[in-house]
C-alpha cells in the first residue's frame, strides 16, 4: 500500500543522505521524496512517498525514527490529509490542438506559463491521480517533457507535526 | 546558575541538534587538539587506540603534551577499532579510537561495522583534510561521514572549532545511551591547528531534541506480559546481548530464578545467566543445543529479553516457535517485530523492565501450574539426556572441543575469552561455560575474522589483573597477526589458543555438507611456522600435537603470567561443529554429531 510519511529533521549537511541511504540500504521503495526547510530554519521537512506491506512500512517508520537527526515523524496516510504536487509539463500545441490544450488547462485548473508557436508549458498542482489524469488526457504523443516535484502533504484539522 | 552560553551569551551548535548548557564563564583558551584531549579527560577516557597520520598530527602533538589520556599504538587501524571494542565489551565503557583521514578512516570501517552490528559503545575520532580542501580530492581525503554512515549509530563532521566541544559531548552521549553503538567524529585538520584557540568549558549536560532513548517500559504492556508469562505451560526465556549491554545480568538472574523457567541464551548473551546453573539449557540457534532448539520449537510462551531474532538464532522463520505467544523486551523499537511478529512488545531498558516485571510477579498470587512446569522440565531433561555436545576423543588427534574444555579447567571458567570467527568461535561458545557477563567477547553480528587478537589487547589493558585468552584458528589469526607487535610494546600477556586444523574450518564444513566436499579455497596452504613467527615478535610459542600434552601445555603457558604465549594446537581436520541447523531449516531439524552415537 502507498504511504505518505512526513518527517521533521535537523537541517544539517548530510541529513538527506541519511534518509536516502536508509532506504537503499534496507531495500525500501521510494516513490518520491521532497525536502525543504520549514519556518524554523533549523528544521527540514521531508515528505516521502513509499510502497510496502504494513509490516515493511512499520519498519520504515521505526528505522526513520531511529535516525538521530529525525525529530518527529508522522504517517499521513493514517489520518485525513492533503497531498499536493506541482508538475510542469511541456506539451505540443499546434493548430486546433492549441485551443483544446487551453481548455484542458482550465478544466484541470492549470496555468500556461510559456507559449511558443508549437508548444505550451503548463503548471499543474494536485495529487498524483490528478497529474496523471491530465497527462493521460493530453495524450502521450502530445507530451514533450514532464517535470514533477514529488508530493508534499499536511494533515487536515488540528493535528500538526511540530517539535 | 545555569544559562545558555557559548560565544557571547547564547550559542546554538552549527549542526543544530541541541542546546548545551554551561555553568560558568569561560576559562582556558585551547586549540582544537588540546580541546579534544580535555574533552576525553572529561569523559573519563583512560585509553585511546590509534595510529597517527597527516590529518591528525596536531592532535597527536596535543596528545604528546598531556598525561591523562594514554594512547595505545596499534599496527593497523582495523585493530584500533577491535581493541577499543574489546575494551568496551569487557568494561561497559565506550572504546575510543583515533585515526587519520583517508586510509586511516577506511581501515577503521571493518571495526566500526563490527561494533555497530553488536551495538558496542565506541567513539571514533578521524582526522579529515583541511575544511577548505574538502571535496577537492586532496591527499588522503575520503568522505568519512559518507563511508561510515550506514555502519554507525550517528556521525558528525565537526563544522568549526567553536562547536567541537558540543559535538564531542553529543557523540559520547549518543554512543553510550539507548541501544549503544559506534559514533564517528570527523575533524578537519585546520580546526586543530596549534595556537588557534577558543575559550573552553566542557558542557555538563546534553539535550538533543531529536534523540531521546526510551527507559521505562509501558506499564500496560508489562502487565499484559506478566499475565501471559504466569499462564504459561511450556515457557522459554530467550535472552540476548542486550542484557549484557544493559548491565542487567542480576535482574535477569532474579527474574529467571523467581519463575523457575528454562533459559536459553544467544551467542551474544552468554554469561548473563550462569552456564553452570540448572535452569540454563544452553545456547540456541544454528549451533545451539538440541534441548534449547527443541524447547524453542515446542514452547507456548517465549520471553525474549534484549535479543533481536537474528537469522542465525531463528533458523527458517516460517517454522520459528510455531506454537508460541511471544513477549519481546528491547530498548530499540525497530527491533520489535522486525523479523518475527511478537504478541507483547515492551520497549525499554531491559534492567528496568525486568525489575518492574519481577515486582509484579512477586506481588501477584497467580502462578503457572507447577504440574505443567514440572512436566515441561521433564521433557527438557529428556532432550538433555541426548547429550548433544558429546564428541569422541581420539588417541592420536587433538579434538578442538577438548582443548576448550581443558582451557576452562585451567582458567577455572573465569577468564576473559575473545574469539575470531568460525568453528573455533562456536566451540568456544559451546564448551567454555560462561558464568559471568562481559567475559565472552566475539564478533557475533558481523562475523569479523581478525577480531580476536586486537580485542584481547583491549581486554588485557582494561583488566590488567585478569586472565585473557584468545581462541582462534590459523586462518583468522593471520588477519591481524601484526598486533603481536602491539602486544610486546604494551606487555599484554594474552594467551592465544590457536585451533589449527589447516582449514577455514567453517567454510570447509559448509562445503562438506552443501557442496559435496568440493573444498574450494578453504585449505590454508603454506602456513607460516607460528612458533618462529611468535618468537620473531618477541613472545613465546608452543606447538601441541599430542592429545596427552594439552593439559600440561596449558598449565605451562598460563604459568607464564607476564608473557604472551601462542599455543598452536594441531587439531583433527575432520571435526565439525554440531548440532547444526542448516540454511532453510527450522529448530526441530538439527543435524547432530554422528560420532555422538558411537561414544
Amino acid at each position: 500500500m502507498r504511504h505518505v510519511i512526513s518527517i521533521l529533521m535537523e537541517n544539517e549537511s548530510g541529513a538527506l543522505s541519511r534518509v536516502a541511504g536508509l532506504f537503499s540500504a534496507r531495500g525500501y521503495n521510494i516513490e518520491s521524496l521532497t525536502v525543504a526547510p520549514t519556518d524554523d530554519a533549523t528544521l527540514s521537512r521531508m515528505t516521502i512517498v513509499t510502497n510496502g506491506t504494513e509490516r515493511v512500512v512499520e519498519q520504515i517508520t521505526k528505522q526513520l525514527n531511529k535516525l538521530v537527526s529525525v525529530a518527529k515523524l508522522t504517517d499521513l496516510t493514517e489520518v485525513p490529509f492533503i497531498e499536493r504536487e506541482i508538475m510542469l509539463v511541456k506539451v505540443r500545441a499546434v493548430d486546433a490542438g492549441r485551443e483544446e490544450i487551453k481548455r484542458l488547462c482550465d478544466i484541470f485548473r492549470g496555468k500556461i506559463l510559456d507559449v511558443t508557436d508549437a508548444s505550451y508549458v503548463v503548471e499543474l498542482t494536485g495529487d498524483d491521480h490528478k497529474l496523471r489524469a491530465f497527462l493521460d488526457t493530453v495524450g502521450g504523443d502530445n507530451v514533450i517533457e514532464v517535470a514533477r516535484s514529488g508530493a508534499t502533504g499536511i494533515a487536515r484539522g488540528d493535528k500538526s507535526l511540530k517539535v | 546558575m545555569q544559562r545558555l552560553l557559548s560565544t557571547g551569551t547564547y550559542h546554538r551548535c552549527s549542526t543544530p541538534i541541541g542546546l548545551l548548557y554551561f555553568d560558568e564563564e569561560f576559562k582556558v583558551e585551547l586549540s582544537g587538539g588540546e580541546l579534544l584531549m580535555e574533552a576525553l579527560k572529561e569523559e573519563g577516557v583512560e585509553l585511546v587506540f590509534g595510529y597517527p597520520g597527516g590529518a591528525v598530527l596536531h592532535i597527536y602533538d596535543a596528545l604528546y603534551q598531556q598525561n591523562s589520556v594514554k594512547h595505545i599504538l596499534v599496527r593497523h587501524e582495523q585493530s584500533a577499532t577491535h581493541a577499543a571494542d574489546g575494551y568496551a565489551r569487557a568494561t561497559g565503557k565506550p572504546g575510543v579510537v583515533l585515526v587519520t583521514s583517508g586510509p586511516g578512516a577506511t581501515n577503521a570501517v571493518t571495526g566500526i561495522a563490527t561494533a555497530f552490528m553488536d551495538s558496542i559503545p565506541m567513539v571514533v575520532i578521524s582526522g579529515q583534510v583541511q575544511s577548505r580542501f574538502i571535496g577537492s580530492d586532496a591527499f588522503q581525503e575520503v568522505d568519512c561521514v559518507g563511508i561510515t554512515r550506514p555502519c554507525v549509530k550517528h556521525n558528525f563532521l565537526v563544522e568549526s572549532l567553536e562547536t567541537m566541544a558540543d559535538t564531542i559531548k553529543q557523540a559520547f552521549h549518543v554512543a553510550t545511551t539507548g541501544r549503544p553503538g559506534p559514533v564517528v567524529i570527523d575533524i578537519p585538520k585546520d580546526f586543530t591547528t596549534p595556537g588557534v584557540t577558543v575559550p573552553f568549558e566542557y558542557p555538563k549536560t546534553v539535550e538533543m531534541r531529536s534523540y531521546s532513548p526510551p527507559t521505562q517500559g509501558h506499564p500496560g504492556q508489562i502487565r499484559k506480559a506478566v499475565d501471559l508469562i504466569l499462564s504459561a505451560k511450556q515457557p522459554v526465556i530467550y535472552s540476548g546481548g542486550g542484557v549484557v549491554l544493559g548491565n542487567a545480568s542480576e535482574q535477569l538472574r532474579a527474574f529467571t530464578r523467581e519463575l523457575g523457567y528454562p533459559i536459553t541464551q544467544t551467542l551474544m548473551g552468554l554469561g548473563a545467566y550462569p552456564a553452570s546453573d540448572k535452569q540454563n539449557i544452553g545456547m540456541l540457534g544454528m549451533h545451539g543445543t538440541y534441548e534449547a532448539n527443541i524447547a524453542m520449537h515446542e514452547c507456548d510462551v517465549l520471553i525474549a529479553i534484549g535479543a533481536r531474532f537474528d537469522d542465525r538464532v531463528t533458523g527458517e522463520i516460517d517454522s520459528f516457535c510455531p506454537n508460541a505467544k511471544i513477549v519481546h523486551i528491547d530498548i530499540d523499537p525497530a527491533s520489535i517485530s522486525k523479523n518475527v511478529t511478537v504478541d507483547v512488545p515492551i520497549v525499554g531498558d531491559v534492567g528496568m523492565v525486568l525489575t518492574a516485571m519481577l515486582e509484579q510477579i512477586k506481588a501477584s498470587e497467580k502462578r503457572a501450574d507447577p504440574a505443567d512446569i514440572a512436566s515441561w522440565w521433564s521433557r527438557i531433561n529428556e532432550w538433555q539426556s541426548d547429550k548433544c555436545l558429546d564428541y569422541q576423543l581420539d588417541d592420536k588427534l587433538i579434538k578442538p572441543q577438548a582443548v576448550v574444555e581443558a582451557l576452562w579447567r585451567e582458567t577455572k571458567g573465569d577468564a576473559y575469552i575473545t574469539s575470531d570467527v568460525g568453528q573455533h568461535q562456536m566451540w568456544a561458545a559451546q564448551y567454555y561455560g560462561f558464568d559471568n557477563p562481559n567475559r565472552w567477547i566475539n564478533s557475533g553480528g558481523l562475523g569479523t575474522m581478525g577480531f580476536g587478537l586486537p580485542a584481547a589487547i583491549g581486554v588485557a589493558l582494561a583488566k590488567p589483573d585478569a586472565t585473557v585468552a584468545c581462541i582462534t584458528g590459523e586462518a583468522s589469526i593471520q588477519m591481524c597477526i601484526q598486533e603481536l607487535s602491539t602486544c610486546l610494546q604494551y606487555s599484554t600477556p594474552v594467551k592465544i589458543i590457536c585451533l589449527n586444523n589447516r582449514y577455514m574450518g567453517m567454510v570447509r564444513q559448509w562445503q562438506e555438507f552443501a557442496y559435496e566436499k568440493r573444498y574450494s579455497h578453504s585449505y590454508m596452504d603454506a602456513l607460516p611456522d607460528f612458533i618462529k613467527l611468535t618468537e620473531a615478535y618477541g613472545h613465546v610459542g608452543m606447538n601441541i600435537e599430542n592429545p596427552n600434552d594439552v593439559e600440561g601445555a596449558l598449565a605451562e603457558a598460563f604459568a607464564m603470567k607476564d608473557r604472551l604465549v601462542f599455543m598452536n594446537f594441531v587439531t583433527d581436520q575432520s571435526e565439525n561443529v554440531y548440532p547444526m541447523i542448516e540454511a532453510g531449516k527450522g529448530h526441530h531439524e538439527m543435524r547432530l554429531n554422528p560420532a555422538r552415537e558411537l561414544a
